[in-house]
């Protein structure tokens, strides 16, 4: 767990100084001896940077690190301009209850949508400038010389033409009581000499060593441990439970009803929590749901393929006329299943509460978030909380927009004034009270004319809405439609359509079911990605056009989405594959990246199939750190893969059939193909994700493969419905 | 009471017998290195070595575990050298989000006592932890480093 910052007293605030968004860099104003102060006792230059008196640089980092290097890529950002020396740079989360004080100095918490680098690589960059700028001011106070006349490099200042020399551990006190300068100028890209780099990850030891600190393994004096079960149908509460029946078992302490649909034993050590829950006779009103299945809603959705009313996303002359009067007339539907995120550390979250403060402990991708639903759950104004961010054993969107388990942890921690209390979630109850990847069901049709030429397209989708349930102010502004749900296919924005077709029309029919869906890694870039990129190549046999040279005839004016195209095609050797390999691609436009995908497959006994390399390009405007870009690649092919072969929850009695590894199986090293990354940056204002996008392209790629390799056209995942496996 | 051999040391343990190890060695010996990931040992996160072997102490009850030399992912360097698993782990940026990898290293440890270097199908064979954040492409580069190291 990384240190917390304290602050020492109130600090005042310039709001808007220097930087985009109207954010409060957390400046101080130049009155009053005081300087904010880090727990350790060194002086804070700004909110980013604390330099301690050895030459240590302390940069806080706001958004949460869970395996995707955000740490190491920020932590670069603001090294680069501070010109500070990266052998001494460690890293610290403020808290959620400091941003709020400070009036949310640090900006964002929420770490998803592949945002961490992205959104605030300007403010922090400035964070580092701006430090780097008043350490220099100090050194030439001291010299009684122009600022201009000094010059900073790793940790060092210099003034040239006295040959004197100073260390930013020993100006920063005094650059503390400095006024930020106003109008720094950021390092062109070009120039980077940290940020841009392969470095190697600023975390990495304590993850070998087993010493790195989870959310579950936080140890609290006085703690006990809950687990807890949750009406396993949504919509359900908790009819009865007999806690005598358990009062007396091994470490038992307490059996909870929390809120109206969950029961949680607490007991001394978690295992016998976990015991005398599976012993618990608990009855449920499973209300209104109960008798839902996937089948049932399969048949929503299908009812919605051909429904009146949709909501449009892409609009561009008149589809619907091209197709009814099309020389030819192509048409497939595909599907795509709930899926849960299954982060190997379950969630959980630890609380501690009394009347005058509450304190939670959580592996948490929006801090924010956290923190307000502490606030909510225990009642008390917010300079009573304050939550504690802990390392993640992976998120993948499952831990930031919902903080249920912070809820409940607070919820049980209240009928236990003053006792910590760590509540873990089992792996079932993980699997049962996920927020799945939504439904969805899409029915394409293209029109050509006489001459093969695809004259019109209609893509409709049918299925769930993430927004409905999540934001449904966001979408009751958008008149009921969730703008979302066409991500990578939406007319405008970062996840824009990546081709020009005359008269095409995508619409969305929302039907929700009564599974609570969520952001799942890539969000509905996965299922679009499947729908079209499968149906393009459908397209292109039916024109008796290479699918590559289709694609391309209808790309010239999307360049970047091209130019990552042809990257994966070139290095796959696209037209020419080895014996017995078969060739697929796949693109999209996602979170501000362009990316693209390539398999070669091989497929024996019919069903069996072997992914021997997967080719990736991804153009994401800039590569802080080209090393972990590799990495989120290679993981963005096991977590989409995994989905693509393995994953599907499906519905029964109104709950989630799957509860456990053994039936929702994920990807092991024996399955993992040969992945060759293309990391190709053209720059330009807008920085692109990196977390995401390369999923949405691993599946289609596959498909498209699968096909070349079997005759057949798989329009449903995941595989293992049609009898294949991955080897 | 129960006797446990734990990373060389002899410790106590009043548990009932059928508590599994893994959370023995979380909840009452305080080593939170090993992981809980399912519970059923699928995953691997909670792998252990049983005499040097490989095993997954989620699904061990601690009464068939005495006796044996118990190591865990705090156990695996000796002193302040760490295990040369460890250091290729390091030296090839391997982990993520780090949750699963403790089960990893100590399954790898395990499988180089067997086969010190292994081909790439010995690798597919002995090697089935979950890991889902993708690190498997590391794994693998990290595990022929160890095997020369």
């Amino acid at each position: 767990m990384t240190a917390m910052p304290k602050i020492s007293r109130r600090s005042f605030i310039v709001g808007g100084a220097a930087v985009g968004g109207g954010l409060a860099l957390g400046l101080r104003l130049p009155f009053g001896p005081e300087v904010v102060r880090a727990a350790d006792g060194s002086p804070e230059i700004n909110a980013w940077v604390v330099i301690r008196p050895d030459d240590t640089v302390v940069i806080r980092v706001a958004r949460s690190e869970m395996g995707q290097g955000t740490i190491t890529g920020l932590a670069q950002l603001v090294a680069e301009e501070l010109e500070c020396n990266w052998a001494k740079v460690v890293t610290e989360y403020p808290t959620p209850g400091q941003n709020v004080a400070r009036k949310r100095v640090w900006g964002d918490f929420s770490t998803g949508g592949s945002r961490g680098i992205r959104t605030s690589h300007d403010y922090v960059r400035m964070g580092g400038a701006t430090a780097r700028e008043m350490l220099v001011q100090a050194a030439a106070n001291e010299w009684k010389v122009p600022a201009a006349e000094c010059s900073a490099l790793n940790s060092v200042i210099t003034h040239k033409a006295s040959g004197r020399t100073t260390s930013y551990g020993k100006v920063a006190e005094a650059a503390a009581k400095l006024e930020p300068p106003k109008d720094v100028k950021l390092k062109d890209p070009k120039n980077w000499k940290i940020a841009g780099r392969p470095v190697k990850r600023l975390d990495t030891v304590d993850r070998v060593t087993g010493k790195q600190v989870y959310g579950f393994d936080l140890k609290l004096p006085g703690m006990v441990n809950a687990a807890i079960m949750e009406c396993p149908v949504f919509g359900g509460k908790v009819k009865s439970f007999d806690a005598a029946k358990v009062a007396k078992m091994n470490g038992v302490k307490k059996v909870v009803k929390v809120g109206d649909t969950a029961v949680a034993v607490v007991a001394d050590t978690w295992w016998h929590a976990k015991v005398a829950l599976d012993a618990l006779p608990i009855a449920w009103d499973e209300g209104p749901n109960a008798k839902v299945s996937s089948a049932s809603i399969a048949d929503i959705l299908k009812a919605g393929l051909d429904a009146e009313q949709a909501f449009v996303g892409n609009r561009d002359g008149d589809a619907k006329s091209a197709i009814a009067g099309a020389a030819k007339k192509i048409e497939a539907v595909y599907a795509y299943p709930y899926q849960n995120h299954v982060c190997m550390e379950p969630m959980n979250a630890t609380a501690r509460y009394t009347p005058d403060k509450c304190e939670v402990w959580v592996p948490t991708q929006d801090g924010e978030g956290s923190f307000a639903a502490l606030l909510a759950a225990s009642g008390l104004p917010a300079d009573k909380c304050e939550v504690y961010k802990i390392n993640l054993g992976g998120g993948f969107g499952r831990r930031g927009a919902f903080q249920d388990y912070v809820t409940q942890a607070v919820q049980i921690a209240k009928e236990m004034p003053g006792v910590p209390v760590k509540l873990l979630w089992s792996r079932e109850e993980d699997m049962r009270q996920g927020r799945f990847h939504p439904v969805m069901q899409c029915k394409l049709t293209g029109a050509f004319d006489a001459q093969n030429n695809l004259t019109g397209l209609h893509m409709r989708l049918s299925g769930q809405s993430i927004l409905a349930s999540v934001r449904p102010a966001v979408v009751e502004k958008d008149n009921g439609r969730d703008a979302l749900s066409f991500q990578g296919v939406f007319e405008t924005g970062e996840h824009s359509f990546g081709y020009t077709i005359p008269n095409l029309l995508i619409d969305h029919a929302m039907r929700n079911p009564h599974v609570p869906p969520g952001f799942w890694r890539g969000v509905n870039i996965n299922q679009n990605a499947v729908f079209i990129e499968c149906f393009m190549d459908e397209l292109a046999e039916a024109a008796g056009v290479d699918a590559l040279e289709f694609r391309r005839q209808l790309m010239a004016k999307h360049p970047r989405n091209l130019g990552v195209l042809n990257a994966v095609a070139e290095k796959i050797g696209w037209g020419k594959p080895a014996k017995g390999r078969h060739l697929g691609l796949a693109h999209m436009k996602a979170f501000n990246s362009f990316v693209a995908a390539a398999a070669e497959v091989s497929v024996e006994g019919g069903n069996k199939v072997k992914i021997h390399r997967m080719v990736a390009a991804t153009d994401c405007g800039y590569a802080v750190n080209p090393a972990q870009i590799e990495r989120q690649i290679d993981g963005s092919f096991v977590y989409g893969l995994s989905a693509l072969f393995m994953q599907e929850c499906t519905v029964k009695g109104g709950r989630i059939e799957q509860e456990n590894f053994n039936t929702y199986d994920s990807m092991r090293i024996a399955q993992m193909p040969k992945v060759e990354s293309i990391i190709m940056p053209t720059g330009g204002t807008i920085w692109g994700g990196i977390g995401e996008p390369t999923i949405c392209v691993a599946a289609p790629a596959v498909l498209n493969a699968l096909y070349r390799a079997t005759g057949k056209r798989i329009r449903s995942v995941p595989l293992k419905n049609h009898g294949f496996q991955l080897v | 009471m129960i006797q446990l051999t734990v990373n060389g040391r002899s410790q106590q343990v009043d548990v009932e017998p059928s508590t599994p190890l893994l959370w023995v060695l979380r909840e009452q010996l305080g080593l939170t290195g090993t992981k809980y990931g399912c519970g059923i040992a699928q995953c691997g996160s909670c792998t252990v070595h049983l005499d040097g072997t490989a095993v997954r102490s989620c699904a061990m009850p601690v009464s068939a575990v005495v006796g044996k030399q118990i190591t865990t992912i705090e156990g695996l360097a000796s002193g302040k050298t760490l295990h040369k698993v460890q250091q290729a782990w390091i030296d090839n940026d391997v982990p993520q989000c780090g949750y699963c990898q403790s089960g990893m290293i100590i399954a790898v440890a395990a499988l180089l006592r067997e086969k010190p270097k292994p081909t790439d199908a010995d690798i597919n064979a002995g090697i089935t932890n979950i890991c889902r954040c993708g690190t498997f492409q590391q794994v693998r580069e990290a595990i022929h480093a160890a095997a020369k190291a």
